[in-house]
């Protein structure tokens, strides 16, 4: 038998799976174009309801409607960066957020008038609300796809950005823009594309969080500080400064909730202050 | 314009630049007419003085020294708090409590700028958006002090001076209210135009380059920061002693945010530009989210958006532009 203690680190690891898929296009494009995108989590959001309405309303099974999400976000998210975004590349911080935090209120307020304030409800198939016993502990099945999906993706982009052309591109404009252009590498296009899968993986990592911690229209702006904490603790253009901040992230906030009920959020807060009184860049940050 | 002979010296530049023109005078003079011309609105009035003041504070570091802060709403829940219990336990006195506020404020301002002073960019907007999340967050978990979710209860605040009680029509807030900004106005215009001022404007230019020519950047950061943060302490003490309730949003990220909002409306690093941006802002919520609350964000969303891409100056600087314009003709 294992104490209780596995459980908790099992809550946390999937919901830190989850805060890495919702971050890590994030943390890519802001280290490539230092562009602080705030609405980040608007296209999480948009993947949650995208997956709400296409099995409620049309009956799709729940694994189609997870592609369906990643496009559309990717789509959205392209949408409004040739149009808006891409004005305020060399704008300052302050234009970049406040842009930004405008399309969080314009996304809020049409979610809010599309599907109303509730929580939204989700009915998952039966097999996926099972939960596996192994000594002792409980392991929900859902919360096992989660994971495993969330690795897969971190190999696959780990993979991808190490040893495809693309991926070199990728890494040639994060590390030094102007260089990347002096070299001939269309670092717009480059940056367009990665925005896109960036913008979708939010998609699907809201899409796939509706189940774990709900949806209604503030869930912009909840999770917007989670990203934010990822991105400035992992370290900006960094896959795997991501994925272990996302997991500190996710297990300390599940411990501490578990635990510690009363000190809320608090403690989550203080350490992300102290790490970045520490390391401002990040722990894996580079620069 | 007289650029030509103002800059022979820097005196005489910032000498210039504090003479008191017609447009001001009759700015200050129209904030009377609400007595006159709208007698049902003096308590929305007072509430407009009041966030006018908050933003004229953000104003001082965000627009003055470029310190982009996403928490700024802390010191005005410190100050809210500050002035909300004393009056709770037995120390209603409105003026002492203000400078009570504004101390309390001040002090929390004090320690935090010597973080503040050592980040730039990102890491900047992460730190002042934490601490004002640990703030809020510290505010919810001492709920036997704070009240909680429920907001701080049984305040009284006594008479203005002893002679003039806060009533329902918002008489006496108003005045009070605007009386506080105008002279922490004239504090802050003094400020800024002040040599003191100028390096806050290089600072924000080039932060590095400052101390170069012996302004030392993070010192006059702390000073700065710790400033906004008094005159945000005493702007949250007013909204506590004229509504006689503090409640958690006081110090929450909505709050920063919508600060930032109504001083970029305005116009950031104008002295004006928090007033006017204050008093579209409040007003718009005020004739906006008696429908539906949702709407209003999506107007301010838009407004946003419009805002960074077709006014980048503000409201403010949009009608100083053009009536430079104006006058060249």
């Amino acid at each position: 038998m294992l104490p209780p203690v596995f459980g908790v680190l099992f809550d946390g690891l999937a919901y830190g799976m989850l805060l890495f898929l919702l971050s890590v296009g994030q943390s890519v494009t802001l280290g490539m174009m230092n562009f602080i995108n705030l609405a980040h989590c608007s296209f999480g959001m948009l993947g949650g309801y995208l997956t709400v309405s296409l099995m409620s309303r049309y009956g799709w099974p729940f694994f189609a409607t997870l592609p369906c999400a990643f496009i559309v976000a990717a789509i959205v998210s392209v949408g409004l960066e040739r149009t808006l975004f891409r004005r305020l590349y060399r704008a300052s911080e302050l234009d970049q957020v406040l842009l930004t935090i405008g399309i969080v209120f314009i996304s809020v307020a049409i979610a809010a008038y599309v599907f109303g304030t509730d929580q939204q409800p989700l009915q998952l198939p039966h097999y996926l609300r099972s939960s596996l016993t192994f000594m002792g502990i409980r392991f929900a099945v859902y919360r096992l796809i989660l994971i495993g999906l969330a690795l897969a993706i971190t190999v696959a982009l780990v993979l991808g950005l190490d040893y495809t052309r693309f991926g070199a591109r990728v890494r040639a404009a994060v590390d030094n823009e102007r260089m990347a252009r002096g070299l001939g590498i269309d670092v717009d296009r480059t940056f367009a594309i990665t925005f896109a899968l960036g913008s979708g993986l939010a998609g699907l990592g809201g899409a796939l969080s509706v189940e774990i911690v709900g949806l209604d229209p503030s869930f912009a702006f909840t999770y917007l500080i989670y990203v934010l904490i990822v991105v400035s603790v992992g370290g900006l253009g960094s896959i795997s400064g991501s994925l272990a901040a996302a997991i500190v992230l996710g297990i300390s906030d599940v411990a501490g909730k578990y635990y510690i009920p009363q000190l809320g959020a608090f403690l989550i807060y203080l350490v992300m202050i102290s790490l970045l009184m520490w390391r401002p860049l990040g722990l894996l940050g580079k620069r | 314009m007289a650029l030509g002979e103002a800059s022979i010296s820097p005196r005489l530049h910032l000498a210039e630049q504090t003479r008191w023109r017609t447009p001001e005078i009759l700015f200050w003079l129209a904030t009377l007419t609400p007595y006159f011309l709208f007698p049902n609105y003096l308590s929305l009035a007072s509430q407009i003085a009041i966030a006018a003041l908050f933003a004229l504070s953000l104003d001082l570091i965000l627009g003055y020294a470029g310190i982009v802060s996403l928490g700024h709403a802390a010191f005005f829940g410190i100050g809210a708090y500050t002035a909300g219990l004393l009056s709770k336990y037995g120390w209603g006195e409105p003026l002492s409590g203000l400078v009570v506020a504004a101390f309390a404020a001040g002090v929390v301002g004090y320690a935090t700028s010597f973080v503040i002073c050592r980040f730039r960019h990102l890491a900047l907007i992460m730190l002042t958006l934490g601490f004002g999340l640990l703030l809020a967050e510290l505010a919810n978990t001492l709920g036997w002090i704070t009240g909680g979710m429920d907001g701080l209860q049984g305040i009284h605040t006594w008479k203005l001076l002893g002679t003039f009680p806060f009533d329902l029509y918002g008489r006496a807030a108003y005045a009070y209210a605007l009386v506080v900004l105008f002279i922490l106005f004239l504090f802050a215009r003094r400020l800024i135009h002040s040599p003191f001022g100028l390096s806050l404007r290089g600072i924000r230019e080039n932060f590095v380059r400052m101390p170069a020519i012996g302004a030392p950047s993070r010192g006059h950061i702390r000073t700065i920061y710790t400033i906004a943060a008094c005159i945000a302490g005493v702007a949250g003490a007013l909204l506590a002693q004229t509504t006689e309730t503090v409640s958690l949003d006081s110090l929450g990220f909505e709050r920063s945010a919508e600060i930032v909002v109504m001083l970029v409306l305005g116009g950031a690093g104008r002295l004006y530009g928090g007033i006017v941006g204050a008093t579209i802002y409040v007003v718009a919520r005020d004739q906006f989210s008696g429908v539906v609350p949702q709407y209003w964000y999506f107007w301010i969303g838009i407004l946003l958006v419009a805002v960074v891409v077709f006014l980048p100056n503000g409201i403010v600087g949009g009608l100083t532009q053009l009536a430079a314009r104006w006058g060249r003709k």
